[in-house]
């Protein structure tokens, strides 16, 4: 395997996505849960809960966007 | 198969080039208002037909809102801004998805030599300077929210406030925040849409009957959460922003 410019983006547009979309991935399953058992805690506060948490699935969700971007211009670029 | 980040131009007006995503959103544009056009005319106290869906729409809009703020004041005020991005966002998300964007276009030669076809529409938020124009309004909008229920000096304290050194430094970290939601609304929007755009071209490349279908249903349920988040995101700084900075 040679060393040039098209391997070189091939291999690092793939580790950006792995990491990029596995770490974030795992956050927001651990958002979720916790969302989740918040409301199984408290049912009454089931709305405010829900908002908070699409809120904070959005966010580390953003994360992700912001990896596939970035390999999508190592790639592409 | 050509992809590029940047929006093509597709022709020149008075001097400034028109880019295919600026058509597009032209497009968007024009839909919405006749929309409205078609739905407000004839207006009935028992709505019927066309009315009748976009009273659904907006009401259920409305009531999204007022579970967030829970202030007829504040819904009242937030509504306007925070609806229109939302329909703008779906609106042009779904139109990108409709036969002709990206297919029907001219050729052009490019640096490497060889032609590229250059297509005369292209999803609006596909195209980062669309992304980076809603997200300053959305943020914009915050601040002058902010401005009109505080006041400027009490809503200045929540960014300058020179009362001791921690409190000066979370201003300014404050400011950098508002910086970074911008560039992350942009980013989102953008990232997804654009994202969209090169699985759908790259797999009707492949495989340009049936395969595509779930990546289109995929793409529809993207183009509206993206809205919403957008909206939503848009709805809860509004409400922070407008809420009196309360002593610890």
């Amino acid at each position: 395997m040679e060393l040039t410019k098209e391997s070189l983006q091939i291999v690092f547009a793939s580790a950006t996505i792995i990491l990029g979309t596995g770490i974030p991935a795992f956050a927001i399953g651990k958002i979720a849960s916790t969302g989740l058992e918040a409301i199984g805690r408290n049912p009454e506060a089931a709305g405010d809960v829900k908002s908070t948490m699409i809120l904070g699935v959005a966010f580390a969700e953003a994360i992700a966007i912001y990896a596939l971007v970035v390999a999508l211009i190592i790639k592409f670029v | 198969m050509h992809i590029s980040i940047a929006a093509e131009t597709v022709t020149h007006f008075l001097g400034l080039p028109i880019s295919n995503s600026l058509v597009a959103s032209f497009l968007t544009t024009i839909v919405l208002v006749s929309i409205s056009y078609f739905a407000t005319k004839n207006l009935k106290e028992v709505p019927k037909g066309i009315q009748n869906v976009f009273e659904m729409i907006i009401e259920s809009l409305y009531n999204m809102i007022q579970d967030v703020t829970d202030d007829k004041k504040k819904t009242h005020n937030f509504f306007p801004v925070v609806a229109t991005i939302f329909l703008f966002v779906i609106v042009s998300n779904w139109m990108g998805l409709l036969p002709g964007f990206a297919t029907i276009g001219f050729y052009e030669e490019v640096e490497g030599g060889h032609e590229v076809l250059v297509s005369f529409l292209r999803s609006a938020n596909s195209d980062l300077n669309t992304t980076i124009a809603i997200a300053v309004i959305s943020v914009m909008s915050t601040q002058i929210m902010g401005i009109a229920a505080l006041g400027f000096m009490k809503y200045s304290k929540k960014f300058l406030n020179f009362s001791s050194p921690i409190t000066f430094f979370i201003g300014i970290l404050e400011i950098v925040s508002e910086v970074a939601k911008m560039i992350s609304f942009s980013f989102r929007l953008f990232g997804n849409i654009f994202a969209g755009e090169v699985l759908l071209t790259v797999i009707m490349t492949i495989a340009p009957f049936i395969a595509p279908l779930p990546f289109m249903a995929m793409e529809l349920f993207v183009g509206f959460i993206q809205a919403l988040v957008f909206a939503m995101l848009t709805l809860v700084f509004m409400n922070m922003a407008v809420m009196p900075h309360e002593e610890h």
